[in-house]
């Protein structure tokens, strides 16, 4: 059975890693490769870094950048942010990365979707949209860092991503990102319908149980920021929770939160002292591959 | 020494699988040169895009005959990665007719689209495999590997060691005597996908 996909978002602006709040504030992380290797080794699904001021100055990610991210990363690796021409799908490609993400190229320049399909497959091109709610109701697609609007419906765009070749949809909420109020259920069930290719769901994630709802949208994958940086094992005790809820969840790293219970904020309670006693007399040894 | 190549044909990412073999502590090369394919001890074509430019390179680049000679003459370890599995089918349909290298009996098609199973099938998918198949060697039953791609392999049941479930079943993993095949990524796949590299890595050592 095919697991639903919990994706690490790592946000680069000028070299550091940062939080994003409302697409306006930036809090610092510190040096990308370090959140990736801890994404990595606590067992999430899939990387996907996102340069932010690529979109500001329309250059891409450059190859040691991308080479060095790739080296952290044992998981699928997808780069985005700045991607204007097909040179530079290609350039990012061969550097370590399995998908690209295109963003406002969507709107200004839609050929290099295409093009990018036809040299690395359908299942290489992931695009972003970014959506904003309307006073109707109604989610219209923003490019340019949120600040342009596309007067598009975000479902209608969505769709002709798909007709351009696009494998994936990347679904990110202005309103919600960084608020850690959870999703926004409507977005998702808005564009998830009769589209046909997988849907990753962004932004507002604030606790295990809104990753669940989003599931129950319809989305394919999650991507979460900013919840799972600054907590140990982050990555691993979220997969624990929603496993926990019987969703289908991959769990195989080598440390386990299976006899832990949660709090209300969804972070793992102390154990009980019986376990606590018990695990001071274990030996485990380091698995060699 | 054993001297492993990855072919480097112009199709897709080949410093991942480079990454994995260099945390397992082994140094391969990708090599865009035949003479240095014939004189590898193990072989690995990966993969990444479409099935027809694909196979337009192994031509062009002076890749098809010395691929065969290789693996089918001299029986070298041969593993397969993603395209690279398609790649040894008779044909595929992927965007027009074309021939592969044909040396199992299958074709490539593509995956029916179904709104509860979108297209393409990427993720982490249970892999589930038979026993005695040597390249699955100590990895739990139902272990996850990456899946990314929309056609798949349909082939002679006897050749097929590992399957997951995508709706239906998927062919992840082919033997033929020293071909081994994977329809996932294994570098991308963790430990589970490290210990799978690892057994090819064994496979070779002790070929020969």
């Amino acid at each position: 059975m095919l697991k639903t996909r919990v994706i690490g978002t790592v946000l680069v602006k000028n070299n550091i890693a940062v939080q994003s709040i409302g697409f306006n504030q930036y809090l610092p992380i510190g040096i990308p490769e370090i959140a990736i290797n801890y994404l990595d080794r606590w067992g999430v699904d899939e990387i996907i870094v996102l340069h932010l001021d690529g979109r500001e100055n329309k250059l891409p990610p450059t190859v040691e950048q991308v080479k060095s991210y790739a080296a952290q990363c044992q998981v699928p690796l997808t780069v985005g942010g700045g991607i204007t021409d097909v040179s530079h799908i290609k350039q990012i490609i061969r550097s370590g990365a399995d998908k690209v993400v295109i963003n406002s190229s969507l709107i200004i320049h839609p050929e290099i979707i295409p093009e990018g399909k036809e040299l690395f497959g359908q299942q290489s091109i992931v695009v972003s949209i970014d959506a904003k709610r309307q006073n109707n109701n109604t989610f219209i697609a923003y490019t340019h860092s949120g600040r342009t609007s596309t007067n598009l419906t975000a479902h209608s765009l969505a769709k002709r991503a798909v007709e351009l070749g696009a494998g994936e949809i990347f679904i990110n909420s202005i309103d919600q990102d960084g608020s850690k109020k959870g999703f926004d259920l409507e977005l998702i069930r808005s564009v998830v319908k009769d589209i046909d290719v997988p849907i990753i769901a962004c932004g507002g994630a604030g606790h295990p149980k809104d990753i669940q709802m989003a599931m129950h949208c319809g989305a394919a994958a999650v991507a979460i920021g900013n919840m799972f940086h600054f907590t140990e094992h982050s990555v691993t005790t979220v997969k624990q929770y929603l496993k926990s809820l019987s969703e289908p969840i991959r769990l195989d790293s080598s440390f386990q939160y299976q006899d832990f219970s949660f709090d209300i904020h969804g972070r793992p309670a102390k154990l009980n002292d019986n376990v606590l006693d018990s695990l001071r007399f274990q030996y485990i040894k380091e698995e060699e591959i | 020494m054993n001297q492993l190549v990855i072919l480097d044909y112009g199709m897709g990412n080949i410093q991942s699988i480079l990454n994995a073999f260099k945390r397992l502590g082994v140094t391969c090369i990708a090599s865009a040169d035949p003479t240095v394919i014939s004189k590898a001890d193990g072989i690995i074509l990966p993969g990444v895009g479409a099935f027809h430019s694909a196979m337009n390179n192994l031509h062009s680049l002076g890749f098809y005959d010395v691929l065969n000679e290789q693996v089918l003459h001299h029986k070298k370890p041969f593993l397969g990665i993603c395209l690279g599995m398609q790649l040894i089918a008779e044909d595929s349909v992927e965007s027009q007719f074309t021939k592969g290298l044909g040396w199992i009996a299958a074709h490539v098609t593509k995956i029916e689209t179904h709104h509860k199973y979108p297209v393409p099938h990427v993720g982490w998918n249970e892999v589930n495999y038979n026993n005695n198949s040597l390249l699955f060697n100590g990895i739990n039953e139902g272990g996850h590997f990456f899946f990314d791609h929309s056609y798949h392999v349909e082939c002679d049941p006897n050749l097929v060691v590992a399957v997951c479930d995508y709706g239906k079943p998927i062919v992840a993993g082919i033997q033929k005597d020293n071909i081994f095949a994977v329809q996932f990524h294994p570098e991308k796949s963790q430990r589970n996908g490290a210990k799978l590299l690892r057994n090819f890595l064994n496979f070779v050592k002790v070929y020969r």
